[in-house]
């Protein structure tokens, strides 16, 4: 399978060239599954791992372009964060806390009701990020050869970005793993900042729901699906997903419709994926 | 209860199951192997999720959550950036409870 190998990096060779970050990114993760289905974990077990400054700054440089699109979407979300009703100490911390965008947009949509739902906001954003479990998972092999306490200060800095540029990185040979530390505090920095600007400037903005903006939400979560879309394999799932939120918001109180509709869909997709 | 109080422990208590799953990956590895089964639900969870979330606002709602969204999805695909996304999708739902 050699060729398949060679085609793929060729082929990331050209994205990295010509566009965007989000297209990047997909080269990358294309590069890393072909990697890990044709090596697994036993090819790199013999390599050694190092953890230098200048892994730390080579991850930091390649995560700038990163960086930008990053500060967009912390910036959406200080505007949605002042929405909401949050003031920018709260802001910041949930963002440099948290520090997973997906799971904070998610947390704001429910942040409207009082008393605060603060059992159903916490199990919410474990659900949506259970996604870190895997990516946590296929660090094992580089991480589990240093000094445990760099790991699971390095893991803190991953998110779907900066992990995605890891695991290039080291799929491409690189053996050093402050690169993941390195190319997450960039993106950290990126996040907080951007928030906090934008909660500033959402005080400016009085009534949302007459400039549309109550629909801020369901555009980013949409916009935020259309990079997720991955072919066919997605409709069933989704459509499942769909049915049961649509059918469970109009027959239940409260927000159930998202775990019910969450669970559904993504277990059905998981028995579509199985056949 | 104050709500500034439930604020605080609704964000370290989200901060604290997000470090779970960030380093609770790297942790179970060394004890188990998740079964490909596994593997593949914790891959559509997220999809599935933020479509459960929009779910009832574009389907059932009304045309112009419906249009906007779909409006939102065009320029997505073209630009692929989430900003310029979101602000087409409310300046077309703003514009079509307008007419």
């Amino acid at each position: 399978m050699e060729h398949t190998g060679a085609n793929i990096s060729e082929k990331m060779r050209f994205q990295r060239l010509k566009s965007s970050p989000l297209a990047t990114i997909k080269g990358i993760i294309a590069v890393q599954r072909a990697d890990l289905s044709e090596s697994g974990d036993t090819n790199t077990t013999s390599e050694k791992v190092t953890f230098t400054l200048s892994g730390a700054l080579l991850g930091a440089r390649r995560a700038i372009p990163l960086a930008l699109s990053v500060s967009a979407v912390g910036f959406a979300f200080g505007v949605l964060a002042h929405q909401a009703k949050l003031d920018v100490v709260d802001a910041m911390l949930m963002s440099g806390l948290v520090y997973a965008g997906a799971s904070q947009f998610v947390a704001l949509s429910l942040w409207a009701a009082m008393p605060l739902p603060v059992v159903t906001i916490i199990l919410t954003t474990f659900i949506v990020n259970l996604r870190h479990l895997l990516m946590g998972a296929s660090l094992r092999p580089w991480f589990s050869r240093l000094p445990p306490w760099k790991a699971y200060i390095s893991v803190f800095f991953m998110v779907d970005e900066s992990w995605a540029l890891t695991i290039g990185e080291f799929a491409a040979g690189g053996r050093d793993a402050a690169f993941l530390l390195g190319s997450g505090m960039i993106l950290f920095i990126a996040w907080v900042s951007s928030t906090v600007i934008g909660q500033t400037i959402g005080a400016f903005i009085n009534n949302p729901a007459q400039w549309g903006l109550d629909f801020a939400f369901t555009a980013v979560f949409t916009a935020l699906l259309v990079g997720m879309w991955k072919g066919k394999s997605n409709i069933l799932p989704w459509a499942v997903a769909a049915v049961v939120a649509v059918a469970a918001a109009h027959w239940l109180p409260g927000k159930w419709y998202i775990i019910l509709g969450g669970t559904a869909g993504s277990l059905v997709g998981a028995l579509s994926d199985a056949k | 209860m104050q709500n500034e109080t439930l604020t605080l422990i609704a964000i370290m208590g989200m901060a604290l199951v997000t470090y779970a799953t960030r380093a609770g990956g790297f942790w179970l590895m060394s004890l188990v192997t998740p079964s490909p089964r596994v593997e593949a639900w914790l891959k559509q969870i997220p999809g599935a999720v933020l479509v459960a979330i929009i779910a009832p606002t574009v389907l059932a709602s009304s045309l112009a959550e419906t249009l906007a969204a779909l409006a939102t999805v065009l320029v997505a695909i073209r630009t692929k950036n989430v900003l310029i996304a979101m602000v087409v999708g409310v300046v077309t739902v703003w514009v079509l409870r307008r007419v």
